[in-house]
């Protein structure tokens, strides 16, 4: 039981911080331009691709720096060339095209790498356990994915609260209807951000991409739940993104080890379930564990009903 | 105008009732026109997209709803009406096939007023939000719900049976098609006229400016959520007509990607007229069944269509068309004529380029062995050798340096026209 | 003594550390016309909005025709017979002219949620459309997207949304402003007329419009009411002078 806490805690940590490298990005975008980028997570796949061209034909490292700044410039040219365009029509026309964004690189992704998952690979240097407690493995690369996020947050920190675009950023945040007032290179300034946020999801993909899975459906699963991350934790709020990325980790990680239905439940009480087959007999059958997929959906609707500014939020919208 | 004598009073309406007859007469004998298999089966998923899409247009073009979503109520449906069928194929229930969809409807319907009393007190971004967190939230149900969803390989069911109203039996695809056109129809006009009761007014008004809304009477949120639950039940008639023809259904029916699919097609019809939708499902789904046969690039080509509308066409396809609508009044339409055939040629040399491009591609990374031939137009080529990649390219190049040069000579045709329509009023 | 139709008693209101409204008392007689006047940023439009529910009151009880509406959301405080105006234009852009006054007749008519009507075949919806749209003297544009006209025709419509269901009482928020001469009278002539055995809460600048049209007259300065009265009264009130018409009325 022990062992299970502790596997867990620590798949918690990186796959939340995993998560965070993506919904910081999206917060910071929608905080600012209000733009809901559906593409964010095609960003982290293609940060996982590009990662895993390069890591063929140069190697990890040079990966780890490269297919960042490559996303971020594909993230530049979206941004100038196509969401500023529509942002005219209104927020609406924008989600649309970002979602068109996300169908498109979904499908040049396909075109481009095929259907099936690509070999990308974990660096032989960091292939080893590092060490092993009470039975529990702990990978070299695992510590190295903890020390990444860590040290970009450093950074992404270090540069809200201490950079002169950083400064502009976090007043936009805070006072969303002055961001007009900041003189005349806001257009910059949006370029700048979505770029960003595209880098650093380029980031989470280098590092997810082979701890994970590489593949062309990596964007559809994964970006709905940065979504919930967004909403749980407050559009528009870092720190809520935050809380909410290591919350919906935790609830995803820890889900798959109670293997509990409410059929169990019933039992304790000594009750048995009668064996009828249909619509209740699944409802009693089913385990906490197999709830793992839905259960970010149903919390985020949760939310929305009945807090819809999220945990830390201050904007309904 | 001035003239009240009753028969021009009433040739308007004699004109409107003959041509809804010929429409009506047209649409059940094209299937004696196109006898072909794939014809039959491209006219059925047609009449389906046509009300699903109508459905959608309910939310996003008359009530400024974006919903990810709406599948899960075609979706719904679907499940509901193989379950009917089901039951009376064993003998539970003496339903009759053609009422059938209504049973998928009305299910829908429920749940539609259900997720709409969730999603609906706000607009636009948390509205798009929440339905996608309720379509993944559905779609995930599909897995551990497996007596109502059937697990991976769905539920199927035989539409066969004696028990309907009409003489048909709908062993045949053309006898279902008949099934089809009706509710298609039916639909269709039902969906017309919700756009002129006080509710679909509202829903317009509550599109345009919710916070006005509030002050002429409505809660913007009920008004909202009666639209969408309406919505929902056609969306269910739709997804019953599929699970009908196809007589069988997966949860892939009910998936983002057919939200997706819906979302886009309405959009490139275009959400702003009512016909619009009715364009883009006739287009996607021809297309898509066209072209699905002969490429793989089909999904790219949607979503590259996509983007163009998105970017260049906001009220999509009837919009475009509905632009010229006072240039044609005017006579001035031949004016432009010129300037599009010479946007034309451009445009397609670079569509043409982009075409070998994505198919060379497709034929590297998809096919067993990308060093075999492969075909394009007719034509064997090598993908891995250079000339089809510098074709493209030259092909990409020139076309788009002439068009954008021929965009400009089709704006300038429009100014001259607008200049001359101002004119003319005066 | 006349019937109080609408009641304010201590209302409040703050916008976070600000409070822009600081105990407002206020009876409006049933059938009166009663003017608000005051500076800029005084909290004339934040009273409105308090009224007619747009935004919760930070104190203070409401009443309508005896009713307390101090909780109510905005439709249903219209649904009992207050209807406002915006000082900003407030329509619906993107439909016609026709169908912004059909709409704000919609629910006064009984129409509800309907979805079993249709509008067409509604005579009398249609024909006091048509009325109004002739009052407002804009049946010309019925047809026009009510974005596409001109700025003094938008303010007209929005007056014409909001008396068009016939409310028992009408607030309008500076339904002259930007208007020239010649158009403030068209309007003040048919403020008078379509409010005739109605209610009239009017916020205005215009001296002119105000003494004209006032049965009686508030006057508010910094979030609070320090006179209510006849028009002479309030023009011979020291206060007043002193607070606000000194400044503007020479
Ligand atoms: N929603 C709001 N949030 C914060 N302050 C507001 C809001 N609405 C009005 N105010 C402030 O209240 C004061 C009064 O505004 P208003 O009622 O519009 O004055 P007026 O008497 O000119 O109509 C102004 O200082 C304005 O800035
Ligand atoms: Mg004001």
């Amino acid at each position: 039981m022990l062992e299970f806490i502790l596997l867990s805690c620590i798949n918690t940590l990186i796959y939340g911080l995993l998560l965070f490298m993506l919904s910081s990005g999206l917060t910071l975008i929608f905080g600012l331009m209000n733009v809901l980028n559906f593409a964010h997570a095609s960003f982290y796949m293609l940060g996982a691709y590009f990662a895993y061209e390069v890591s063929t034909h140069i190697g990890f490292w040079p990966a780890l720096v490269f297919a960042p700044l490559g996303v971020g410039l594909v993230g530049i040219f979206i941004e100038r060339y196509g969401l500023r365009s529509v942002h005219k029509y209104g927020h609406v026309a924008e989600l649309l095209f970002t979602f068109g964004v996300f169908y498109v690189v979904n499908e040049l992704v396909i075109l481009i790498w095929g259907r099936n998952p690509v070999a990308y690979k974990i660096p032989e240097m960091l292939d080893f356990t590092l060490m092993s407690a009470m039975g529990t493995e702990f990978s070299a690369y695992r510590a190295f994915m903890l020390l990444i996020s860590v040290s970009m947050f450093a950074v992404l920190f270090f540069a809200i609260t201490r950079t002169r675009l950083g400064l502009i950023i976090q007043a936009a945040l805070t006072h969303p209807d002055m961001v007009g007032s900041l003189g005349h290179n806001v257009p910059l300034v949006f370029m700048y951000v979505f770029g960003g946020g595209a880098a650093l999801a380029g980031l989470a993909g280098v590092i997810g991409g082979n701890y994970l899975i590489t593949e062309p459906a990596m964007a559809l699963n994964l970006g709905p739940i940065v979504f919930v991350v967004v909403v749980v934790g407050g559009m528009g709020s870092l720190t809520g993104a935050f809380v909410a990325s290591l919350l919906i980790a935790a609830l995803q990680t820890f889900a798959v080890g109670f293997e509990v239905s409410l059929s169990d439940l019933l039992a304790l009480w000594g009750v048995s379930a009668p064996d009828a087959g249909g619509f209740f007999h699944d409802l009693l059958r089913i385990e906490i564990s197999h709830t793992r997929g839905m259960m970010p959906y149903l919390f985020m609707v949760l939310m929305l009903v009945f807090k819809p500014k999220g945990l830390m939020g201050t904007r309904e919208e | 105008m001035k003239d009240n004598t009753a028969a021009s009073a009433m040739r308007p309406f004699v004109v409107k009732s003959l041509a809804i007859l010929a429409v009506v007469a047209i649409i059940l004998l094209l299937p004696q026109i196109f006898q072909t298999r794939f014809a039959q089966s491209l006219l059925n998923q047609i009449g389906i997209a046509v009300i699903f899409a109508l459905s959608y247009n309910m939310l996003l073009g008359q009530g400024g709803m974006l919903s990810f979503g709406h599948a899960v109520f075609y979706g719904l449906g679907g499940f509901m009406a193989i379950h009917t069928l089901k039951m009376v194929n064993n003998g539970v229930v003496p339903i009759p096939t053609e009422l059938v969809p209504l049973i998928g409807g009305a299910f829908s319907c429920i749940f539609g007023l259900i997720f709409g009393l969730i999603s609906t007190r706000r607009a636009a971004i948390p509205f798009a939000l929440i339905t996608l967190g309720i379509g993944e939230l559905i779609a995930s149900c599909a897995l551990i719900f497996p007596s109502f969803f059937g697990g991976e390989e769905g539920v199927s069911a035989n539409r066969w049976t004696d028990v309907t109203l009409s003489p048909l039996n709908f062993g045949r695809a053309g006898e279902v098609y008949l099934l089809i056109a009706a509710w298609m129809l039916v639909c269709v006009f039902l969906m017309y006229l919700l756009t002129r009761t006080p509710l679909g007014r509202m829903a317009n008004a509550v599109r345009d400016n919710p916070e006005r809304a509030r002050f002429i009477g409505y809660n913007p949120h009920m008004v909202r959520t009666i639209q969408f639950s309406l919505s929902a039940f056609f969306a269910g008639i739709a997804g019953s007509l599929f699970a009908i023809n196809f007589e069988i259904i997966t949860a892939h029916a009910l998936g983002m990607m057919a939200s997706a699919d819906v979302l886009m097609m309405t959009y490139i019809g275009g959400v702003g007229h009512f016909f619009g939708p009715i364009l883009g499902a006739v287009l996607v789904t021809f297309l898509q069944l066209v072209l699905a046969n002969i490429t793989h690039a089909w999904l790219l080509y949607f979503g590259l269509l996509f983007m163009c509308m998105v970017l260049w066409a906001p009220n999509g396809i009837s919009g475009l068309i509905m632009l010229h609508e006072p240039v044609w009044k005017a006579g001035l339409f031949k004016k432009l004529l010129p300037s599009y055939g010479r946007a034309l040629v451009p445009g397609l040399v670079l569509f043409l380029g982009v075409i070998i491009l994505v198919e060379i591609n497709y034929h590297l990374s998809l096919s067993t062995n990308p060093e075999s031939p492969m075909s394009l137009f007719g034509i064997e080529i090598s993908a891995q050798s250079a000339p089809p990649w510098i074709a493209s390219l030259l092909l990409m190049t020139v076309g788009f340096l002439f068009f954008r040069k021929a965009a400009f000579q089709v704006r300038d045709a429009w100014d001259e026209v607008t200049r001359r329509m101002r004119k003319g009023e005066h | 003594m006349p019937e109080t139709i609408l009641s304010l008693k201590g209302i409040h209101k703050n916008f976070g550390e600000s409070e822009i409204i600081t105990g407002v008392d206020l009876d409006v007689f049933r059938g009166e016309r009663h003017a608000i006047i005051g500076p800029n940023g005084a909290g004339k439009s934040t009273l409105f909005n308090l009224v007619s529910g747009l935004y919760p009151v930070s104190e203070g009880r409401m009443e309508l025709k005896g009713h307390d509406i101090t909780k109510l959301a905005p439709h249903r405080i219209n649904r009992r017979g207050l209807s406002r105006s915006f000082q900003t234009t407030n329509i619906f852009p993107k439909m016609s002219v026709f169908e912004n006054i059909r709409c704000a007749l919609l629910w006064p008519m009984g129409f509800g949620h309907s979805f079993w009507h249709l509008c067409e075949r509604k005579k009398a919806l249609n024909d006091r459309s048509r009325m109004v749209l002739e009052q407002i003297g804009m049946a010309d544009r019925a047809l026009m997207p009510a974005g596409a006209l001109s700025y003094a025709d938008q303010r007209f419509l929005e007056i014409g949304i909001t008396i068009a269901g016939g409310a028992e009482i009408i607030l309008l928020d500076e339904p002259t402003a930007g208007m020239s001469r010649h158009e403030i009278e068209r309007t003040v002539n048919f403020i008078r007329e379509v409010t005739e055995g109605k209610t009239l809460v009017i916020v205005e600048h215009d001296m002119g419009v105000v003494f004209d049209l006032a049965d009686r007259i508030s006057v508010l300065v910094y979030g609070q009411i320090i006179a209510t009265d006849s028009p002479e009264a309030i023009k011979k009130n020291e206060k007043v002078r002193e607070a606000y018409l000194g400044k503007e009325a020479v």
